[in-house]
This record gives structure tokens, C-alpha cells and sequence, in this order.
């Protein structure tokens, strides 16, 4: 048995289809959401820890990438270095679970590890580098 | 009751001065109006903190022994480019400069680690640089070949020398194509995903001077921690744009090119930014102080976010083509709740010029006047403003055949 930790990005043309119940049933694989987030019309987000034998994993991301979902491994820790944050808001619209956020009457902003899914998005959109990751 | 600008330094000599903000005066001058706000105010500071492109900063290294012409060689600072074509150990180092070997967008999107504007981060942070040169030899000037480094202490002059900044009001970036694009107004989501804007809004200098009645070539301001000057009109001043009735361009407007000492400055006030996929760029702090010497001026000042609208671009394909569209318009009061309602959808806002560090300039800036450190300059020549005829003209291509 192994596990993978993966954010999967799905193009919009694809979400109202059962892909975790073809990864499933035709993969033999275990398939935990651990936290997603689709809007209608966009690009969904699923945050999943799949796990079943290597062969079946790899045939199954194989499965997803033929209809063109995106496949990022889950980073391990994502940190905000608040000292090189100049709280412009450029992640804000980005972080897709709403871990950056700004307090709209100081217009801080600040960071909660617990909503993080880690899919490190916020790091192509930080113009000043505060945010890391280590995998 | 129109006041001078010696009136004002006076009273700021003797500790008297009523300096506020231009989030303040909104307030102040609702509750008390215009007449009493403009006989009771003295002096509104403005600010804007955000990516600022056409910024650099030139520096005299110094003479070494035996000498070297830089000027027509090749020179690097942390192995960025800095041009040469001025005299012997003159250099200027351009925000936007990229080291030779950066991958650029070779690896899509390029991530831009270190450029220009980095260097002159690093620089005022006072950091030892790696400068390396080569050039040809002259019987007065020798050496080909030069490595050292250089700290900004030990150089002549460093001095902050900014040919536009503090644009007037900006665009809106989207996106309405189905791929995420990587743009100098940040990464944008497709489909309409979000939606970019870069101004301090009811903040910025010249939103609350949106005539440059006050400010203009000689005005001292706030500049990345120190203090520094407005030389000129920035490049692209484009004064004669659309406005709204109260005077507020509808669109990037004028701008202002800006001088001051390097050396006085601060790294927490000039950032190296990274702009994923597009390049490297400076974040500039500028502050600037707005005189009241009458009813009008103060009227302007008082300016809301409400009052300001931007145009909405697209960037996936207008902006870059060249296409001179908006496709709408929305005001920085929608923008900073972090929501517009842009056709029929819910369009998630973010900036990149950071409103929270304009706030922090704003209050310096009205400390530094209160305390006596700072006096304000009578302008000696106004920026071209709406009756200057000002167009701005596109690149006419010829034939070189
Ligand atoms: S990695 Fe960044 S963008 Fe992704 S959820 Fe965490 S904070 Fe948000
Ligand atoms: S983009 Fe970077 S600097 Fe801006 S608010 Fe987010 S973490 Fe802070």
C-alpha cells in the first residue's frame, strides 16, 4: 500500500463527472477528500489523499491526467514569513480556501495554517517571496 | 483665508502645524466642511506603496588604481547588468534588469528570483555586492578588467532617480480567456477568476491632487524612507484623459518622475519584487505632502474611494494586442471589499500596491511635518495638467528599407 497526498485541479469542463468514483472502482483505489473547493463555471480543487498499491496509483494518475486534471503533490508545509509581507493582498484572490485573508479595516493581512491545503498557489502569486514551502 | 507655503513652514517651525492624513481629511472635512477643514488643516499627507517599473538608481563607485572607463564596457552588479554608457565609474541600475543567465520564461512561468530591483533592495539594506566589469583600455584608462565589491557606504553617490512613478489611477486586470495567464498585474485566474488592481485609491498622491495644483517640479516628498524631490512629469503623463465631475482621471493619468539620496533610504521602503512569469520590478514608497493653501486644494483632497473608478482590462488578449478597451469600470470602494459583480458573475479583487504600507507613509510623513523635521517646497514649474494638449502617442513603425 502506498499513500500520495495530491491537489487536483480540474478545468471546469470537467466537474460535474463521478471522476473519484472511476478512480474507485475502476483503480481499486482509496480516495480521502480532505478538503475541496469548486465553483460552477471555473476550476475545481481537490485536496486528496489516495492510497492502494503503487501499479493502481500510478494507472489511475495516469487516468486523471488523460482528461487533463492537473496533479500537484501536496507540499508539507507552507510558511508565511510575516516580516517579508508587505500586505498588498496579491495571494489573497488566489488562495483558494481563504487561508490568506485580509482584515478589511486595517488591511492586514494575515495567515491560518489551518485552512491551508498547501497547494502553494500563493507562491507564484507573492510578488516579495513570504511565502515558503518546504516538501 | 488662502494661505502660503512659507505661512505653512512658519507654523510648522513653531510646532503649530495641523497635519493629517488624506484618509483623515475625509472625515474632518464631512463633519465641519469644506471652508472650516481648509482655515483649520495646513497640510494632507498622501502615500502609495506598490510596484513601481520605470525606477532605478545611479552610482559613482569611485575611481580604482589604475583606473578603468566603464562607460561603452560591460558591468554587472551581483551579476545583474547595470548600464554603462555614461561617464568613466558612473553606472545606473534599472529595476527591471535581469542577470544574463536567468532563465526568463524559458521554464513557464518564469519565477524572476533576483534582478535589478533586488540590487537596489540590497544596496540600501547596506549589503556588500559583487560588482565585476570589463572594458577596453585608453592610455588614460588602462585596466580591462575589474572585481570587487562595492558597499554603499564606501561609494561617492547613490542616488534614487525614478523616470515614472506614482501613476494616477491604474487598470483592472482580468482575464476572460480559459488559461491562467502570468502578467506584471499578477497571476490571473481564467474565465474572469479575479481581478487585479494596483492604487492606493482615496490614499495616492495624485488622485488627491488630480490637477497637480500643489504638486509639481520641486515639491519635496516621502521617498523610500527618505526624502527626495519631484524633477518632472513622469514618462507617459497623460493629464488629458476622461475624468469624472470632481476632476478624477478614469484611467492611468499623470505621474511623476522622482529623485532622492539613496543613502538615506530604507530597504522596508524599496522592495525587490518577483513578478511571476513577467519579470522583476521595485516596490517604491512615496509619500507626498499636499499644502492647503485654499478652499479648492482641500477639496480635492477630500476625495473617496467611492469617487475613484478604474477601467477593467482584459489581459488575456485586449491589453496585449494593443487594443485600447475597457470593458468596464468599477470604483476602489468595490475593489477593496475583496468583491465586484462583474457580468452576472462574483469576481474575487486583489492588489498589488499594498494600501496597509501607504497608511504607514501617510502617518510618517504627518509626524515627520509635526515634528518639525520636514518643511514644504513651493514647486518652481507645474506638471502639464488638462490644458497642455498632451496626447499620448503609440510606436509608429516604419520600414527600414
Ligand atoms: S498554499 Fe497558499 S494558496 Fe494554497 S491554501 Fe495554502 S495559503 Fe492558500
Ligand atoms: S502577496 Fe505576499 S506580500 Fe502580498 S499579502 Fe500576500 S503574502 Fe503578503
Amino acid at each position: 500500500m502506498e499513500k500520495r497526498r495530491v491537489v487536483l485541479t480540474f478545468p471546469y469542463q470537467l466537474i460535474d463527472q463521478p471522476i473519484t468514483y472511476h478512480l474507485i472502482r475502476d483503480y481499486n483505489l482509496v480516495v480521502n477528500i480532505l478538503r475541496a473547493k469548486i465553483n460552477p463555471e471555473e476550476e475545481g480543487r481537490l485536496m486528496v489523499e489516495i492510497s492502494g498499491d503503487k501499479k493502481s496509483l500510478d494507472e489511475g494518475m495516469d487516468y486523471l491526467k488523460r482528461l487533463g486534471v492537473s496533479i500537484q503533490p501536496l507540499v508539507k508545509d507552507i510558511r508565511w514569513l510575516e516580516e517579508k509581507c508587505t500586505h498588498c493582498t496579491a495571494c489573497l484572490s488566489i488562495c483558494p480556501t481563504g487561508a490568506l485573508s485580509v482584515e478589511r479595516k486595517e488591511m492586514k493581512v494575515s495567515f491560518e495554517k489551518d485552512k491551508c491545503i498547501a497547494c502553494g498557489l500563493c507562491i507564484l502569486a507573492c510578488p516579495y517571496r513570504a511565502i515558503e514551502i518546504s516538501f | 483665508m488662502a494661505k502660503t507655503i512659507s505661512e505653512i513652514n512658519e507654523k510648522i517651525k513653531k510646532g503649530e502645524v495641523i497635519v493629517v492624513t488624506a484618509e483623515e481629511i475625509i472625515d474632518i472635512a464631512e463633519k465641519e466642511g469644506i471652508e472650516r477643514a481648509a482655515k483649520k488643516v495646513d497640510v494632507v499627507t498622501t502615500a502609495t506603496f506598490g510596484p513601481m517599473c520605470s525606477s532605478g538608481a545611479y552610482l559613482n563607485l569611485g575611481h580604482s588604481k589604475p583606473r578603468i572607463k566603464l562607460g561603452g564596457g560591460k558591468a554587472y552588479l551581483n551579476d545583474v547588468p547595470v548600464y554603462t554608457g555614461l561617464a568613466a565609474v558612473d553606472i545606473y541600475i534599472g529595476a527591471t534588469a535581469l542577470p544574463e543567465e536567468d532563465p526568463r520564461n524559458k521554464v513557464y512561468p518564469g519565477e524572476f528570483k533576483y534582478g535589478g530591483g533586488h540590487v537596489i533592495e540590497d544596496l540600501v539594506a547596506g549589503k556588500d555586492l559583487k560588482f565585476t566589469a570589463l572594458s577596453y583600455a585608453t592610455d588614460c584608462y588602462p585596466r580591462k578588467k575589474l572585481e570587487t565589491w562595492i558597499n554603499i557606504k564606501d561609494i561617492n553617490e547613490a542616488v534614487l532617480f525614478n523616470p515614472r512613478n506614482a501613476y494616477q489611477n491604474y487598470n483592472v486586470a482580468v482575464n476572460l480567456s480559459r488559461k491562467i495567464i502570468y502578467t506584471y498585474m499578477g497571476v490571473l485566474q481564467p474565465h474572469l477568476g479575479n481581478a487585479m488592481y494596483c492604487s492606493a485609491g482615496q490614499l495616492s498622491p495624485l488622485l488627491n491632487d488630480p490637477y497637480y495644483k500643489s504638486i509639481g517640479v520641486g515639491t519635496k516628498i516621502f521617498l523610500g524612507g527618505g526624502v527626495g524631490y519631484v524633477v518632472w512629469n513622469g514618462t507617459q503623463h497623460n493629464p488629458c484623459v476622461k475624468r469624472t465631475k470632481r476632476g478624477v482621471p478614469c484611467a492611468g493619468a499623470g505621474s511623476i518622475a522622482v529623485i532622492g539620496d539613496l543613502k538615506e533610504m530604507s530597504p522596508y521602503w524599496l522592495k525587490g519584487t518577483s513578478i511571476t512569469g513577467y519579470g522583476v520590478n521595485l516596490t517604491v514608497g512615496i509619500g507626498i505632502p499636499i499644502p492647503i493653501l485654499n478652499e479648492e486644494i482641500l477639496y480635492y483632497t477630500t476625495v473617496k474611494d467611492e469617487e475613484i473608478w478604474a477601467p477593467i482590462v482584459d489581459y488575456s488578449e485586449d491589453y496585449p494586442l494593443g487594443r485600447e478597451k475597457i470593458i468596464g469600470e468599477v470604483n476602489y470602494a468595490q475593489l477593496k471589499k475583496g468583491k465586484i459583480n462583474f457580468r452576472g458573475k462574483e469576481v474575487s479583487t486583489a492588489s498589488l500596491s499594498s494600501y496597509a504600507r501607504a497608511r504607514e507613509i501617510a502617518e510618517i510623513l504627518k509626524n515627520w511635518i509635526k515634528e518639525g523635521k520636514f518643511l514644504l517646497t513651493e514647486p518652481v514649474k507645474q506638471l502639464p495638467s488638462t490644458n497642455s494638449g498632451i496626447r499620448l502617442k503609440n510606436l509608429k513603425e516604419r520600414n527600414l528599407d
